[in-house]
C-alpha cells in the first residue's frame, strides 16, 4: 500500500534529516520526498509517499508524532485532499515524430519548455495518476532525463466534519 | 533555534527594562540544574567545561561525581533515576567524552529511563570544521534520544535546559542529550523560561479514554483465564498498587517482564514470576492458556513473546500504554488504550468488581507443581549460582535494591531472587548492556542510602567496568558486588552448549584477575569463597563491612539457565524442568490435564 503523510515540522536546522533518518532506522521505504515553507515561517511542510503494510503505515504515522519537531501528521487519502507532483521530462523526438509529441504534451497540458534536433523538454504537473499516466504515454518514444519533484499535498478546505470519504 | 526565541520572547511577557541581569552560560546551566532539583551530577571533565566544572568547587547544593569513564556516568544516572524515579544526570565533554556516553543513552533509551545528558561542543564557530574532540553528538544520538539538542545561544539555554528535563520525564521517559558548544557556556546570557513548558507536537497523553476503559472492564468481567503481563512501564508510572488492587480484586494471576520485576510481590500466591525466553514455565503455559492477556506497560519484546504469531493466541489482547507506538508494533490489540498505567488502572479498579475463579487458579497450582522453578544442587558439587541469588535473597530480602550486569546471572537473579517493591531490581533490559550493573548500583546508593546497592555481577560483564571501584572508594560509596564467578561469557556458553554441540569458542577467560586483591589495589575490600557452607557468612560479612565491597563466588560454569524458550520459537517448545529436576525439552504433551 501507498499512503501520502503530510507533515508540518519545526523549521529547525536537521529536522528533515531527523524526518527521513526514522524511516531508514525503522525500515520504511520512501517513494518520494518533498519539503518546502509554509504560510508560517516557522514551519516548514514535508509530504512523504511510503510503502508499507496497513499496520506498518499507521505504525509510521505514530513514531513521525513522536518526533519532538514534528507538530502535526495527516495520512491523507486522495478524496480529502489536492495533490500535485511536477515532471520535467526530456523525451527522444525525431524531426518525424516531433508534432505527435507536441499533441500529445498539449493533451495532457504539458508545456514545451525546451527543444533539440531530437529532443523535446517537458513540465507537467498533476496527481499521482495523471503524472503516471503521462509518463507511461511517452514511455515508447523513450524518456532520456527525468526529475520529479516528489508529490506535494494539502487537505482540501471546508469538509464538513461529518464528511466520510468513499474508499 | 529562530522558532524557540520568537516562543519565548511572546510567553516572558515580562516588560524589558525587568528583564534580569545577564550571567553567564556556566551560571545558567547550574541555576537551571538546581532549578530541577538536581543532586548529584555523573561527570567526566574535559577543557570545553572549565567553567561549568568551576562552580562546583564553592557550591554544594549539587554533587558533581569524577566517573572514571563516561559510558559508566550514563549508567550511573540510570541507576539514579532507576531506583528514584527523577531525572538522572551526567556532564562529560566533546568528542571522545561525549561519544562514550552513547551505549549509556542507547540503553536508557531501550528501557525508557529518564536522563538529562549535558555534553560539551566546539565553539559554533568551529562547528562542522573537525575541530579537535568535535563529534557530531547530536546527529549521532537522534534515534536513541528522545530529543537531543545543540543550544546555539547562550539566551536559549536555560529554556533548552528546562525543555529537556520536560521531555525526559514525561509520558514515556527517555533519555535527553544537550550539547553544549564552548561559546555558548562562556557567554553571558538572560536566564529565562517561561512558568509552564508547552511544546506544540509534544502532548502525551495520561488519562485513558473512558470508553477504552469500560470495555476493559467488561473484558476483565467475561473472562475466565486473565492474566496481568506487567513490564516496566508499569514501575514507571507507580502502578504496583493499582496492580495489587485489580489482580485481588478480580483474581487475576500475574507475570512480569524482566523490567517489570518489583511491580508485584514475586512471593504473591497470584505472582507467576517473570514470563518470557526464561520466565517460569507456569508463567509462559498460562500466556498459552489465558482468555485475556491484560498487558501493562510492557511491549511484547521478542524475548516476551519468542515467535510473536505463536504467542497468546487464545487470548483476547488488553494493552495499556502511555507511548502509542507501543501499541499494535509487535501484537495487534483488541483493546487499547492509551494513557498513564496508574491513572488507566485506578479508573478501571472503579469499574471491577469482586470475582473468583477457582478453576484458574487451580489449573495454575497444577502447572507450578508441575513444573517448578527449580535446580540441582547435588552434595559436594561446585557453589550453584541460583543457589548463591537464593542465599544471598533470603539474607538480605528487602534491606536491598538489586541491579545486574547482562547474562545467565541476570536471569538468575531475577528468577530467584525474592523481590517485594518496586524499584528493588534495575537491570539493564532492552539493550542487554554488560558492565550496566555495577556503575547502577553506584547511582541506586546515592539515590537511596536507605538500602543497601548489590550489584549481582557476572565477572565477564564486571571486567569491562571495575574500575568505577575507584570511583566508589573515592567517594565511599558502600556498594556491593555479588560476583557470580565462573570464568566464562556463561549466556553464550549456554547457547553454544544447546545449540553448537558443546563447542565453547572464544567464551572462557583462561586468566582472570584476582577479584580480592582488585578490590584491595582499589582501596575496597573483598573475599573469595568456593564452599556453600562459606555462602551465607560471607554474605553476612559483605552486607556489614563499610564501603564497596566484592564477593567472589566461585561457581559452577557448566550450570544452565532453564526454562528456556530458544529465540525466535514458539512458548509450547520451551525447554523446562520437571518436578523431579528433570530438563524436558518441548514437551508440552506431558503437560496435566487442564
Amino acid at each position: 500500500m501507498r499512503q501520502v503523510y503530510s507533515i508540518l515540522v519545526n523549521n529547525h536546522a536537521g529536522v528533515l534529516s531527523h524526518v527521513a533518518g526514522l524511516f531508514t532506522r525503522r525500515g520504511y521505504n520512501i517513494e518520494s520526498i518533498a519539503a518546502g515553507p509554509t504560510e508560517d515561517a516557522t514551519i516548514t511542510r514535508i509530504v512523504i509517499v511510503a510503502i508499507g503494510e496497513e499496520n506498518e503505515l499507521d505504525q509510521i504515522a505514530k513514531q513521525l508524532r513522536k518526533l519532538y519537531d514534528v507538530r502535526e501528521v495527516e495520512q491523507i487519502s486522495y478524496n480529502q485532499a489536492v495533490t500535485r507532483e511536477l515532471v520535467l521530462a526530456t523525451i527522444k523526438a525525431p524531426i518525424t515524430k516531433r508534432s505527435e509529441i507536441i499533441q500529445l504534451a498539449n493533451a495532457f497540458g504539458a508545456q514545451v519548455i525546451n527543444m533539440t534536433d531530437d529532443t523535446v523538454t517537458l513540465e507537467a504537473s498533476g496527481n499521482d495518476h495523471k503524472v503516471r499516466t503521462l509518463l507511461k504515454a511517452f514511455e515508447g518514444y523513450g524518456i532520456s532525463q527525468m526529475a520529479r519533484t516528489g508529490m506535494i499535498s494539502l487537505p482540501y478546505d471546508g469538509m464538513p466534519d461529518d464528511w466520510e470519504p468513499i474508499a | 533555534m529562530a522558532v524557540a526565541t520568537k516562543a519565548r520572547s511572546q510567553s516572558t511577557k515580562k516588560p524589558a527594562k525587568l528583564k534580569p541581569k545577564k550571567i553567564s552560560g556556566a551560571e545558567i546551566i547550574y541555576r537551571s540544574l538546581e532549578r530541577e532539583g538536581v543532586k548529584y551530577v555523573f561527570g567526566h571533565p574535559g577543557a570545553i567545561l572549565l567553567t561549568l566544572l568551576d562552580l562546583f568547587l564553592e557550591r554544594s547544593k549539587i554533587k558533581h561525581l569524577l566517573i572514571r569513564h563516561e559510558q559508566c556516568a550514563a549508567h550511573m544516572a540510570e541507576g539514579y533515576a532507576r531506583a528514584s524515579g527523577e531525572v538522572g544526570v551526567c556532564l562529560t565533554t566533546s568528542g571522545p567524552g561525549a561519544t562514550n556516553l552513547i551505549t549509556g543513552i542507547t540503553d536508557a533509551y531501550m528501557d525508557s529511563i529518564p536522563i538529562v545528558c549535558l555534553t560539551g561542543q566546539v565553539a559554533t564557530t568551529m562547528v562542522g570544521n573537525d575541530a579537535f574532540q568535535e563529534a557530531d553528538i547530536v546527529g549521532m544520538t537522534r534515534t536513541v534520544t528522545k530529543h537531543s539538542y545543540l543550544v546555539k545561544s547562550t539566551d536559549d539555554l536555560a529554556e533548552t535546559i528546562q525543555e529537556a528535563f520536560y521531555i525526559a520525564r514525561t509520558g514515556r521517559p527517555g533519555p535527553v542529550l544537550v550539547d553544549l558548544p564552548k561559546d555558548v557556556l562562556l557567554g553571558d546570557g538572560h536566564y529565562q523560561i517561561p512558568e509552564k513548558v508547552d511544546l506544540r507536537g509534544y502532548k502525551p497523553t495520561t488519562k485513558g479514554h473512558p470508553k477504552q476503559i469500560q470495555r476493559v472492564a467488561e473484558a476483565i468481567k467475561e473472562s475466565k483465564q486473565p492474566l496481568l503481563y506487567v513490564g516496566g512501564g508499569a514501575i514507571h508510572a507507580e502502578a504496583h498498587k493499582e496492580i495489587l488492587k485489580l489482580a485481588e480484586t478480580a483474581e487475576i494471576p500475574v507475570t512480569y517482564t524482566l523490567l517489570g520485576a518489583g511491580a508485584f510481590p514475586s512471593a504473591h500466591e497470584l505472582s507467576l514470576g517473570m514470563l518470557g525466553m526464561h520466565g517460569t514455565a507456569y508463567a509462559n503455559y498460562a500466556t498459552m492458556e489465558c482468555d485475556l492477556l491484560i498487558a501493562v506497560g510492557a511491549r511484547f519484546d521478542d524475548r516476551v513473546t519468542g515467535k510473536v504469531s505463536e504467542f497468546a493466541t487464545r487470548a483476547k489482547i488488553i494493552h495499556i500504554d502511555i507511548d502509542p507506538t507501543a501499541i499494535g508494533k509487535n501484537k495487534a490489540a483488541d483493546i487499547p488504550v492509551v494513557g498513564d498505567a496508574r491513572l488507566v488502572l485506578a479508573e478501571v479498579n472503579k469499574l471491577v468488581k469482586p470475582q473468583k475463579r477457582a478453576l484458574w487458579k487451580k489449573r495454575i497450582q497444577n502447572l507450578r507443581a508441575e513444573y517448578p522453578l527449580t535446580f540441582d544442587s547435588p552434595e559436594g558439587a561446585p557453589i550453584k549460582p541460583q543457589e548463591a541469588i537464593v542465599a544471598l535473597s533470603e539474607e538480605v530480602g528487602d534491606k536491598a535494591i538489586i541491579t545486574t550486569e547482562v547474562g545467565q546471572h541476570q536471569m538468575w537473579a531475577a528468577q530467584f531472587y525474592n523481590f517485594t517493591f518496586p524499584r528493588q531490581f534495575i537491570s539493564s533490559g532492552g539493550l542487554g548492556t554488560m558492565g550496566f550493573g555495577f556503575p547502577a548500583a553506584i547511582g541506586v546508593a546515592l539515590a537511596r542510602p536507605d538500602k543497601l546497592a548489590i550489584d549481582i555481577a557476572g565477572d565477564g560483564s564486571f571486567q569491562m567496568v571495575m574500575q568505577e571501584v575507584a570511583t566508589a572508594v573515592q567517594y565511599g560509596i558502600p556498594v556491593k558486588v555479588f560476583l557470580l564467578n565462573n570464568a566464562t561469557l556463561g549466556m553464550v556458553r549456554q547457547w553454544q552448549d544447546l545449540f553448537m554441540d558443546r563447542r565453547f569458542s572464544e567464551v572462557d577467560f583462561d586468566s582472570s584477575p584476582d577479584y580480592v586483591k582488585l578490590a584491595e589495589a582499589f582501596g575496597a575490600s573483598g573475599r573469595r569463597i568456593v564452599d556453600k557452607e562459606e555462602l551465607r557468612p560471607a554474605i553476612q560479612e559483605m552486607i556489614t563491612t563499610p564501603g564497596p565491597y566484592i564477593l567472589d563466588v566461585i561457581v559452577d560454569p557448566d550450570e544452565l539457565v532453564f526454562p528456556m524458550v530458544p529465540a525466535g520459537s514458539a512458548t509450547k517448545d520451551m525447554i523446562v524442568r520437571d518436578s523431579r529436576k528433570k530438563v524436558l525439552r518441548g514437551k508440552l504433551s506431558a503437560l496435566p490435564d487442564n
